[in-house]
């Protein structure tokens, strides 16, 4: 799969040109770069689209971080589920909002996944999630193949998956290996380590190796991938971030008052815990990451990708379905179909398990 | 807030169009930082270059090379077109250009022989064939399974200079027809050729005459975007000059104390980037530095997807039907297409045993004229041995008589001169008995 750029790299240009398309000298100007204008007013007023979903276990704070991401309530102060008995099947729970910022408009969809490893007997728990993901992939995949489309196609797929590991110290429980080791396959997944307050600097930093040797292990490729780097540029600045995941992130949505200036943060006894203070958490690496970096890049990978890869498995698919006369349909993919997705990034070890199920 | 169904049922929902929804607007306390997005989206683009292809629609001589020379100010390589051509055909050439660090792949189609031939009737056919071959070859590559869009080469044409000559009096009737051929596949935009050779008066009536024409017709030709506010100006202002008269020169002439490109004639010098004497800078304007991703964006959402639909319509596919489930456009072309191949593959093993018996039969009839060969040699090995043989014979025959009459030969000799001796003596002894008896 052919790997995306990410940062300009002006002079080095991982397409040689072809001998058929010479490089010609222009002696004079003659505008060519006001393309690059024409494509930032197209893309203002056209708006830009982003939906991230959170997964983990309630009370880690998953509704807190999108609040302090995205500063704004998004969710309502009381998340779904507090004083109410524990349902039963999971239940996805999404939001949709318009932000803007500085003329720039952004449809934020947020996905919350209450009850996820809540119940005592969590096996499968997974399934409900894969089947949101695949059905958007799936919504997508219909239009696209359409006759008379739409000019610009809505995209509800999901972008980014953050992960929310629970503090315990140690290293990554079962559900989380196996979790992560299947959604990688199918969506960008960037994983956190949750209300990072209740460890110590030292603490974290073992903690974070230990998970990054777990997911080594398992084979769990987190965003960003690996074989996605295409130039120099991006190896050196994913290098630097992969070091660094997961991060360890505190979330807070109320401001108090430090040294004269107002700063989000949680007030504990023994101090006030700043979010944004790269020495107290790793929040602002976080929000960098999502949003002021790497964002057109996740729906990148996600659109060339994760969404080819899923087009191509149906489309295989669907031979094996039996014709009839006429045409052959693309006939409803079943839950058991799309709950368990075959890529082609393989481990085999997690291969078999969803090979049974299936 | 809305309440989603547990993810086992599938529901679907309708985007009417992004910013007309009932959404929360949300208001932010503070900078989050995605107003970095734009340049986030560009510098993407940047790194994967753009593709830009340009149709040159005009007679020979009309000085397509030299426009585009001029526009984009540099020497694209080829040598001027003979008049001698038999039918049209279309020349694509590709270039890399850059500018700081925007890296644009221009292909530059001609169309050699246009207008040359005494009849034109089918002057438009290679270039609609061109046009619809490219759309067909980005269809196939969005139909495939695997398939990579991003790193895709488009080589569909994004615009159409329809050159025109300037006569001063009206739209040829090749134009007419070639121009309503073309306005529903490409972005058409005409432009009057060597606009130095038209007086200012009437060049006026000249463009205005064009254009009634075309509307009358009902020829579609590109319009320049209104709906942005920041372009919508610009457009609406430069749309009134339509056709653009536009004078192409690749050689510079000292006009005052800057070198400029124009075109120097005994009564004077036509400038090329002077607005009062041509439209070029318009053009370049219009087609580049404000349009380029206008155009490029229509040729995909409009043209492209119109082509699509009447390809797809053309082989049988329907969206949905009013009760059943959607047809599904992969299959039915994947299942065509594997009928197809099937077909070719049973072509293919006919021919092939078609060929297996040619080669038999052509194989027995050899061994059999060997057969035939070896026949007559033995015969003819046969029948010389006999002859030999006879031969022989006969020779031995001929020693034998030989033989027989040296003998016969040898004995007769005997005789005649046993004879001989005796009939000498005998005459020897009448001699003497006569000479006796003289005595």
């Amino acid at each position: 799969m052919d790997p995306l750029r990410r940062s300009p790299s002006p002079c080095l240009s991982s397409r040689p040109s072809s001998p058929s398309t010479p490089p010609c000298e222009m002696l004079g100007p003659v505008g060519i770069e006001a393309v690059l204008d024409q494509l930032k007013i197209k893309a203002m007023k056209m708006g830009f689209e982003f939906n991230i979903m959170v997964v983990g276990q309630s009370g880690l704070g998953k509704s807190t971080m999108v609040n302090t991401l995205f500063k704004s309530k998004v969710w309502k102060s009381n998340p779904p589920g507090l004083g109410v008995p524990t349902p039963q099947t999971l239940q996805l729970h999404s939001l949709t909002h318009v932000i803007e910022e500085k003329g720039v408009k952004l449809k934020l969809t947020v996905t919350d996944t209450p009850g996820f490893g809540d119940q005592i007997n969590n096996d499968n728990c997974w399934d409900p999630i894969l089947g949101y993901i695949n059905e958007q992939y799936e919504q997508y995949l219909q239009e696209e193949i359409l006759i008379t489309r739409q000019r610009h196609i809505p995209d509800t797929r999901v972008h980014c998956c953050v992960y929310f590991v629970p503090p315990t110290g140690h290293c990554l429980r079962p559900l989380d290996i196996e979790f992560l080791q299947r959604l990688c396959r199918t969506v960008n997944v960037v994983p956190v380590i949750a209300r990072a307050d209740s460890l110590t600097m030292e603490e974290r930093e073992t903690f974070r190796r230990r998970i990054q040797q777990n997911l080594r292990t398992h084979c769990i490729d987190v965003y960003p991938q690996m074989c996605f780097d295409e130039d120099i540029n991006d190896k050196i600045l994913n290098s630097k971030l992969r070091d660094r995941i997961p991060f360890a992130v505190v979330g807070a949505d109320q401001e108090h008052l430090v040294n004269g200036r107002c700063v989000l943060g949680r007030k504990t006894k023994w101090g006030i815990i700043e979010v944004e203070n790269m020495a107290h958490c790793e929040f602002p690496l976080l929000r960098d990451l999502l949003i002021r970096s790497h964002l057109q890049d996740l729906k990148d990978i996600t659109h060339n990708i994760h969404y080819e890869n899923y087009r191509v498995i149906r489309l295989n698919e669907s031979h094996l379905l039996p014709r009839g006369p006429g045409w052959v349909n693309l006939a409803p993919a079943s839950p058991g179909q799309l709950t368990t997705p075959r890529t082609f990034k393989v481990c085999r070890g997690a291969h078999d398990d969803s090979d049974d199920e299936f | 807030m809305e309440e989603r169904k547990p993810a086992h049922v599938l529901r679907s929902f309708k985007y009417a169009g992004f910013m007309n929804e009932e959404l929360r607007n949300l208001s932010l306390s503070g900078h989050v930082g995605f107003d970095s997005l734009p340049d986030q989206l560009v510098n993407k683009s940047t790194s994967q270059g753009f593709c830009f292809n340009i149709l040159c629609v005009g007679e020979t001589g009309i000085g397509k090379s030299t426009l585009m020379d001029t526009l984009f100010n540099t020497k694209f390589e080829s040598d001027p077109a003979t008049h001698n051509e038999p039918g049209v055909r279309l020349k694509a050439r590709s270039y890399e250009l850059q500018e700081s660090n925007v890296r644009l792949k221009l292909t530059i189609v001609d169309t050699v022989g246009f207008g040359d031939q005494i009849n034109k009737d089918d002057s438009y056919k290679p270039i609609v064939e061109y046009i619809d071959a490219q759309f067909e070859a980005y269809l196939q590559e969005e139909l495939k399974i695997k398939r990579s869009l991003f790193n895709y080469h488009d080589t569909r044409i994004h615009a159409c200079l329809y050159f025109i000559a300037p006569t001063g009096h009206s739209l040829k009737s090749l134009d007419l027809v070639t121009m309503k051929k073309l306005d529903s596949k490409v972005n058409i935009i005409p432009i009057i050729a060597k606009a130095d050779t038209i007086a200012k008066n009437e060049l006026h009536k000249f463009k205005s005459k064009i254009m009634s024409e075309l509307v009358s017709n009902g020829v579609q030709i590109y319009q320049f975007p209104t709906d942005e506010e920041t372009v919508a100006e610009i457009n609406a202002t430069m749309s009134v000059h339509l056709p653009f008269a536009v004078v192409g020169s690749t050689e510079e002439v000292k006009i005052g104390n800057k070198m400029a490109k124009a075109r120097q004639y005994p009564w004077g010098v036509v400038q090329v980037e002077n607005e009062n004497h041509c439209d070029f800078v318009k053009l370049r304007e219009m087609l580049i530095r404000v349009n380029m991703e206008d155009l490029r964006e229509q040729t995909h959402t409009r043209h492209y997807e119109l082509y699509r639909r009447c390809k797809l319509e053309e082989m049988g596919f329907k969206d949905t039907d009013p009760d059943s489930k959607p047809f599904s456009l992969q299959e039915t072309y994947e299942a065509k297409r594997n009928e197809f191949l099937g077909e070719l593959q049973k072509k293919e093993e006919e021919m092939r045993q078609m060929f297996v018996m040619r080669v038999k039969e052509k194989e027995a009839e050899l061994k059999e004229a060997e057969k035939e060969l070896h026949e007559k040699f033995d015969l003819l090995k046969r029948t010389h041995q006999e002859e030999k043989k006879k031969v022989e014979d006969k020779k031995k025959e001929l020693e034998e008589e030989v033989n027989n009459f040296q003998k016969k030969k040898a004995a007769a000799q005997l005789l005649q001169s046993q004879a001989q001796q005796s009939g000498a003596q005998q005459t020897k002894k009448d001699k003497d008995k006569k000479n006796a008896s003289f005595t």
